[in-house]
């Protein structure tokens, strides 16, 4: 038995303007201040000084685990007294130098990658083979070759930003669309241009994550580099001041010199990755 | 049905203006992973300044095969592709392509940027010159109010707008559309269509134009190029200059969209039952776009 609807009668409804009726409304203050993503982190590190503070009062012996407030006191001292900001100052130098010279061979070789054959067969075999090679592995043979100075440290720092930036990198370029690669040439662009105007641009979500990730394997091997063999031509980085200290048991100063890293880990992390990506790839969409 | 060079002084006799683009018996190719396909067969097709040139025909028949080989993107297998009387060997600025993906806009200039993006990398123009024609475009489109948003602001019409806006800055010999609306939703194709056909009044741009819609191509074009599948050959080429949207339902309209879906299906019109027993409209004529 068929079934058919209905016929029911037409209506039109005139739309009148609708005064006093609030299209937005604003958050209450407390939501907007923890909308703020530094006031949450800022709460989960209270939280985690408090844990520690705790933790240690209830295990009471300063030689293995020094209190927070203990540790804060080193810290500040140390900074007072300026040797931990210039040791932290010569490790950092010989990292910016390194991941700079990093990040230019793997541009150079994610460019030839993307552009020859061989490009392409030499970043794969590259990679494959050095990619599972723990920079600090190479430290010996660094050692023996540039000597005990900032050349070994420079070369096993290379080689821990190259492989991961080269293969974030090449990975970016090859998800790139080919919508935009057409468009790109349809414009004309081509080699060099093409890379910087539209692979690497296109690819900067990937690049990104490869700096950030180069980033901290190389802070990694660095503060461990420093652990193993200590001072650069007589003057030692971050990791050989909390290797002295261990020695001479200023546990408090050990974990002040781990703050400094993690401290200096976190303001890069914060400021200048999360920047970047602020207002480039977010601005553009690319990223939530 | 090749033009051949006799044909062509005939047409000059016929006091016709040398085509823009000449199609001469271009045969495609693609290579998958584990063969070669023929996208096209010998299609030749001579298009002509401000003409808006539609290539129509069911999925497979390599007419936005035959587009990307017009670009330069597709080197064609047998037969030739001229421009102004040059052979078209690699892409240029000279035909600018309009996609039908959103993502031809990069993501990282703003609408203003993404419009003076081809203008720059050709070096058609300096940063200035190339602002102010931009602007004088994205007005045309009517986004001038949009000139610094970023592309993933906009609605995909807006996209599009955009996308022609770009094409039509960089003033090419042709504008070669691929499906350019086929993803947006029916009332803003239609109101996209429209807009076109308004520019192209105004400009009047040489426009090649690729869509699998019988209806789209009616409006849309002046001259259509019928391609028949696997592998695409002419089957016909017809004018379609006296339809624009206004005419959409109407008979005459309806008559040419059966006698092209007949051509393209090659259904036979002997078929003895008077057609015109059957109504205007029926479900066979309404085309979905997939």
């Amino acid at each position: 038995m068929a079934q058919t609807p209905p016929i029911r009668d037409e209506y039109e409804i005139p739309l009148t303007p609708l005064p006093g009726l609030v299209l937005q409304r604003q958050f209450s203050l407390p939501q907007r201040i923890w909308q703020q993503g530094w006031v949450r982190k800022g709460a989960i590190l209270l939280l985690l000084a408090l844990v520690w503070e705790g933790v240690a009062r209830w295990q009471n012996n300063d030689l293995l685990l020094p209190t927070f407030l203990q540790t804060a006191q080193a810290f500040i001292d140390g900074i007072g007294s300026g040797e931990l900001f210039g040791k932290t100052w010569l490790s950092l130098q010989v990292l910016l130098k390194a991941y700079v010279l990093g990040i230019v061979a793997a541009f150079v070789l994610t460019t030839l990658a993307v552009s020859t054959q061989f490009g392409r067969d030499l970043l794969g075999t590259l990679t494959s083979m050095f990619n599972p090679l723990p920079a600090i592995a190479l430290l010996p043979i660094a050692l023996l070759w540039f000597g005990l100075g900032q050349g070994s440290l420079i070369f096993v720092l290379v080689h821990s930003v190259l492989w991961a930036l080269a293969v974030n990198t090449y990975a970016g370029f090859l998800g790139v669309s080919d919508t935009l690669r057409m468009a790109g040439r349809n414009y004309g662009l081509r080699g060099l241009g093409f890379v910087l105007q539209v692979l690497v641009p296109a690819a900067l979500p990937s690049i990104l994550a490869g700096l950030r990730i180069g980033w901290a394997f190389a802070w990694r091997t660095l503060i461990a580099a420093e652990l193993v063999f200590g001072a650069t031509s007589g003057k030692g980085g971050l990791g050989w001041y909390i290797f002295q200290n261990r020695n001479e048991l200023y546990t408090d100063k050990v974990f002040a010199g781990l703050a400094m890293v993690i401290l200096i880990g976190l303001l890069v992390e914060n400021l200048v990755f999360n920047t970047l990506e602020r207002v480039t790839v977010k601005k553009w969409g690319m990223q939530r | 049905m090749h033009v051949s060079t006799s044909e062509i002084a005939q047409l000059a006799a016929q006091g016709l203006p040398p085509p823009v683009l000449q199609v001469d018996r271009v045969s495609l190719q693609y290579r998958s992973a584990t063969a070669v396909v023929q996208a096209t067969h010998e299609v030749s097709f001579d298009v002509h300044p401000a003409d808006r040139f539609v290539l129509l025909g069911p999925s497979g028949c390599g007419k936005s095969s035959l587009l990307k080989s017009v670009a330069g993107f597709l080197p064609p297998a047998a037969g030739e592709i001229r421009l102004d009387g040059q052979v078209v060997q690699q892409p240029g600025p000279d035909r600018i392509v309009v996609f039908q993906e959103f993502d031809q806009l990069p993501p990282w200039k703003t609408v203003l940027q993404n419009v003076m993006f081809p203008l720059l990398a050709s070096r058609t123009l300096g940063k200035r010159d190339a602002a102010e024609r931009a602007r004088h475009y994205l007005d045309k489109v009517g986004l001038a109010r949009f000139a610094d948003a970023y592309p993933h602001t906009l609605s995909g019409g807006m996209k599009a707008r955009v996308a022609i806006a770009r094409a039509l800055a960089m003033q090419p010999k042709m504008l070669l559309m691929d499906e350019p609306f086929a993803a947006l939703d029916a009332l803003t194709r239609r109101k996209m269509q429209e807009e076109l056909l308004a520019l192209w009044d105004e400009v009047r741009f040489t426009l090649l134009f690729v869509t699998h819609s019988i209806e789209e191509a009616l409006v849309v074009g002046n001259r259509i190029l019928l391609l028949s599948p696997h592998p695409g050959r002419v089957r016909a080429e017809i004018n379609s200059h006296q339809y624009d949207l206004s005419s959409l339902g109407g008979a005459g309209f309806q008559q040419t969209a059966q006698r092209i879906h007949r051509l393209l299906f090659d259904e036979s019109d002997q078929s003895g039952a008077p057609r015109t027993a059957e109504p205007i409209i029926n479900f066979s004529d309404v085309r979905f776009s997939y």
